[in-house]
């Protein structure tokens, strides 16, 4: 089943055609990843899913873009309530200046939950979801910045959890770490798509050979190539894709 | 001989950088010195001293005792300090009354000695005598000649009255809670204002909007404060009187009124770059978990944003605090403890601008003054050190 369905999408910054007519469906409870040389378009697609480019003056878009089988572009739709349904976590862990905890927290409260009892459960199955929990449960009153670089993008992770989206956007998400946290977030990655739909941005081919299930190949703002991992990996079906995985360019 | 002129470039601003430093505190340095002498000074107008009968244990006679003790609100010496005696006040020239013309000799050369009679006579007597006729060395004669100006008496004094005579009082406190009243209802007023604005520009306005905003507000920094006060004494005076029907529209709160005004440009533009600063990646977090933008600007960027915005407003007060043109054109420049918004009052740089000038140099009033000049500087001292505290615990929350 489709969870994100795009037709035909054109996006413009300004007069910088930043995507040229993509269209692909992400599969629900998959990895999704997408590689790309820098500047490819491949951040500027998945900041779509969630809307969170409306925040640039000046851009435009054109063709469709379905969650769940409706328009997200829709001028009905409430952005808010679509943020609440597609999480994100960005390339730098950015924790809020608060408690381990608040962080979590926070996007309960911003959803009006005043029940403490339900605050802290939730607080503590999404620190587990983010197999954050046995390092930071004695400490939850603790500057979320007296984590490491690691274990902020695992806060991070377990903050867009604890709202239950349906989708995780993950933009870059452990391209500031090192090999050992990066490896945490991909076996984390992993036992997450058993409840969540995640969409990751990588620079990283061997990070999205590893994690993916399918993978989409962007260049210049037009996606080259969308297909399962393996076929992507092994037997690519364009040139450039071929070009690219082999690092004879990028 | 490139080098060679880098090099006198270079010692040029070593020099003028040790030059401003050195003006900077040779400034600081003279605002002391010409105070200093205050609480040596004697309390008493220059030229005269106070005498009293030797049996009389009490030595300091502050000058607000003395006033009231020629007012007649003190009239036994019980109530400040002595014996349980009445108080006799005696002006040197009332000795006429005690013996003839005749008996002071030709050229009143026997003055000092009658005086001393009249006095060592008369325990409960307070003699205020000229220096020149002072009866030194005689029996039964103390004179007060340790009677200075006293801290407590000055900082605490509650009237400032520096031509009465014989002693002139020097009490600042109405002064210090004048200007302190008028800043702080000043600052009640400007920071929910500056920090509307500054959400405003930070937050909500668009790109045109904020362009034409904010250079606009940071001209009202430039307006000169002359400008303002004439404006409050025109509009606003007249305005506060009216509303409120007051006997005179020369209030504390008109001050405040103008002074808001003259510190929100301060306010508006410090605490808006301090909630810009506010990390992209922290108001797509917020936004990315389905936060309002309001929720993000009250949750995420005013907590970011806390210590700038209130650096902002210790700034505003030190604007407010200094401010001369203003208060001395609309507070109505009355010496008294402030009970209402609604009293006049008198700050402490109006003041020292309107006395300075009538004020004889190196005497008690200058001293005062300059004493008042710093007891102004500390206070905004306290206030930038405060701001800068504020501001560097900023600098070090970013991890």
């Amino acid at each position: 089943m489709n969870i994100v369905e795009t037709k035909d999408v054109n996006f413009y910054y300004g007069d910088f055609h930043a995507l040229k007519g993509v269209s692909l469906d992400v599969v629900k409870n998959s990895v999704t990843a997408f590689i790309g040389p820098s500047g490819c378009g491949k951040s500027t697609f998945l900041r779509l899913l969630n809307r969170m480019n409306d925040l640039i003056p000046d851009m435009k878009l054109t063709g469709k873009c379905l969650i769940n089988g409706k328009d997200i572009y829709d001028k009905r739709v409430d952005v808010d309530e679509l943020r609440k349904k597609v999480g994100m976590v960005f390339q730098k862990p950015n924790p809020f200046p608060k408690t381990i905890f608040e962080n979590i927290a926070y996007g309960l409260r911003v959803n009006g939950i005043k029940d403490k009892e339900f605050i802290r459960n939730r607080v503590e199955e999404s620190l587990k979801g983010a197999a954050l929990w046995e390092e930071v449960k004695d400490k939850l009153s603790r500057s979320a910045y007296d984590l490491s670089g690691g274990q902020q993008q695992r806060l991070c992770i377990a903050r867009a959890l604890a709202v239950k989206p349906d989708i995780l956007l993950m933009d870059e998400p452990a391209s500031a770490l090192d090999p050992i946290s990066t490896s945490k977030i991909e076996e984390l990655i992993f036992t997450l798509k058993a409840e969540y739909t995640i969409v990751i941005v990588t620079h990283n081919m061997q990070q999205a050979a590893r994690v993916s299930d399918s993978t989409g190949f962007f260049m210049l703002g037009e996606l080259i190539e969308f297909s399962e991992t393996r076929k992507m990996f092994l037997n690519p079906s364009k040139e450039q894709t071929q070009n690219y995985i082999t690092g004879r360019f990028g | 001989m490139r080098k060679l002129v880098e090099k006198i470039v270079e010692k040029i601003l070593a020099i003028s950088g040790a030059m401003t430093t050195i003006v900077i505190m040779l400034v600081v340095i003279f605002l002391f010195k010409e105070g200093f002498g205050l609480f040596n000074s004697p309390v008493i107008e220059k030229g005269y001293a106070l005498c009293v009968n030797e049996v009389n244990p009490v030595e300091h006679i502050g000058s607000a005792a003395i006033k009231k003790i020629y007012n007649q609100h003190i009239e036994n010496w019980s109530e400040i300090g002595g014996l349980n005696e009445k108080i006799i006040p005696f002006r040197y020239d009332d000795v006429f009354q005690h013996y003839k013309e005749e008996e002071f000799g030709e050229n009143y050369e026997k003055l000092p000695e009658k005086l001393g009679e009249v006095i060592a006579g008369s325990p409960g007597i307070l003699a205020f005598i000229p220096e020149e006729y002072l009866p030194k060395n005689v029996k039964g004669v103390k004179i007060l000649d340790g009677n200075t100006i006293n801290p407590n008496d000055f900082f605490l004094g509650v009237e400032w009255i520096p031509t009465s005579t014989p002693a002139p009082q020097f009490g600042v406190l109405p002064l210090i809670l004048g200007t302190l009243w008028v800043s702080l209802v000043a600052i009640l007023i400007a920071t929910p204002l500056g920090m509307g604005v500054a959400i405003y520009l930070s937050e909500l306005a668009q790109g045109k909007v904020r362009d034409i905003l904010k250079p606009a507000i940071e001209l009202l920094a430039g307006i000169p404060s002359v400008v303002y006060g004439f404006f409050g004494l025109v509009v606003l005076v007249p305005l506060v009187q009216k509303t409120f029907s007051l006997s005179v529209g020369e209030t504390a709160f008109t001050g405040s009124v103008i002074l808001a005004i003259m510190a929100l440009p301060t306010i508006i533009t410090v605490a808006e770059d301090a909630m810009r600063s506010t990390p992209r990646a922290m108001r797509e977090a917020s936004l990315a978990l389905g936060a309002t933008h309001w929720q993000t600007i009250y949750k995420v960027v005013i907590p970011y944003a806390a210590s700038g915005i209130s650096a902002a407003v210790v700034l505003g007060i030190g604007r407010a605090i200094g401010e001369t043109m203003v208060a001395l054109m609309v507070t109505g420049n009355a010496a008294i403890i402030p009970k209402t918004l609604f009293s006049p009052v008198r700050t402490i740089p109006a003041t020292i601008a309107a006395e300075l000038g009538e004020a004889p140099h190196g005497g008690v009033h200058y001293q005062a003054l300059f004493v008042l000049g710093c007891v102004l500087f500390l206070i905004t001292l306290v206030i930038s050190i405060t701001a800068e505290l504020i501001s560097k615990r900023q600098h070090n929350k970013g991890l």
